[in-house]
């Protein structure tokens, strides 16, 4: 997937963000389980991309969104279980999405 | 001593800058663009093609192709007459809007109507990365399986219309189509559909109106009031 490039992103991000600071520590990365993007995979990149960078060393914490839908006829939430989307309570068909989808930056420490 | 900066910036922020300019673009050309979206070998290119040779009478068309390494698909479309960019994403999985901002520096927009963009075979990915196009247009294929508005709900919820193609083939395959229909319509109630073959033929004319009746509210609208896709 395009975890390589992302990491990139993310590491402008930071770096744009840390002027006057001499080392970014830590970031704080919000992730949802249905943007396919692979926690493990954004560390491998990170570890190597930052290096000879302000944020070498840095600890980059995931925190993963799990998905979450709503159900459209009763307003019941409920996690998928992988095969439909048909609401546990009522079993209605229509569904939002309500969280699973983010992918930010949330905040980065600095020195 | 160790501050914390807070940010809330989304990621692929810089991306939906671009993809905004790159539909600025494409509004003052008076060029609507459809990005069509699907797995490996579902028919994007098949879909183009017989979609080009029934409409080029109507519209000025030019295709951008996204592919991994190879002009294949760009060179046939190239080769039914109209213009096309190759875009090689080098590897990567999908589209950006700085590749289809390349792309759109490489054709002359004034003499064109409609843009037909074929992005990246894949299902996660291209949903991501908003290009600047007016329309999205997911393509299922039979061989797929009914299952995938479930597995790639992200994508489904992204489409303007999805087109279910291969249906040729139906028979030897055991494709729940009620299964599917609920899954596509879970995320997008009343959504656009057309079961087609590009083999056959079946089913091509619904979706050339639809077509027709994008590039006709498109003007009648002048760009305005589009999300970003
Ligand atoms: N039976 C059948 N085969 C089809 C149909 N449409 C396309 N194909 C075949 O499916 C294969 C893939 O079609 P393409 O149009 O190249 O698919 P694509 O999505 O552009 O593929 P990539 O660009 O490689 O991801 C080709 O061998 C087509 O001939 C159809 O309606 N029925
Ligand atoms: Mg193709
Ligand atoms: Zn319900």
């Amino acid at each position: 997937m395009h975890e390589l490039a992302v990491t990139q992103r993310i590491l402008e991000i930071a770096l744009r963000h840390a002027d006057g600071a001499s080392r970014i520590t830590k970031l704080n990365l919000i992730v949802g389980d249905l943007t396919g993007i692979l926690s493990e995979s954004v560390q491998f990149y990170w570890d190597i991309i930052t290096r000879e960078t302000r944020a070498e060393g840095s600890t980059l914490c995931v925190s993963r969104v799990p998905t979450r839908l709503r159900c459209g006829d009763c307003g019941h939430e409920f996690a998928p279980d992988g095969r439909t989307f048909d609401c546990p309570n009522c079993g209605g068909r229509r569904v939002i999405i309500m969280t699973g989808r983010e992918f930010r930056l949330e905040s980065i420490e600095v020195q | 001593m160790v501050r914390t900066v807070s940010l809330g910036e989304q990621i692929l922020g810089a991306n939906d800058e671009i993809a905004l300019a790159n539909r600025t673009a494409l509004n003052r050309a008076g060029v609507l663009a459809i990005n069509l979206m699907a797995s490996p070998g579902a028919g994007k290119t098949s879909l183009i093609l017989s979609t080009v040779a029934a409409l080029r009478a109507e519209y000025r068309i030019a295709g951008v192709d996204g592919d991994l390494a190879t002009s294949i698909d760009a060179d046939r479309v190239a080769a039914m007459g109209v213009p096309a960019v190759q875009i090689n994403t080098g590897g990567a999985c999908h589209l950006d809007a700085a590749m289809m901002r390349c792309a759109l520096e490489q054709l002359d927009l004034a003499v064109l109507d409609l843009l037909i963009v074929e992005n990246v075979g894949n299902l996660v990915c291209p949903s991501g990365f908003r290009l600047g196009v007016h329309r999205n247009v997911l393509i299922a294929s039979v061989p797929e399986g009914a299952d995938k508005p479930y597995k790639y709900p992200v994508m489904y919820l992204g489409a303007d219309a999805v087109v279910l193609n291969k249906v040729d083939v139906l028979d030897a395959f055991d494709f729940d189509m009620a299964y599917f229909r609920h899954g596509v319509e879970a995320l997008n109630p009343g959504l656009a559909f057309f079961p087609v073959s590009c083999k056959t033929g079946v089913g091509m004319e619904a979706w050339r109106d639809w077509v027709r009746q994008q590039v006709t509210a498109f003007r009648q609208a002048e760009g305005a009031g589009y999300e970003l896709r």
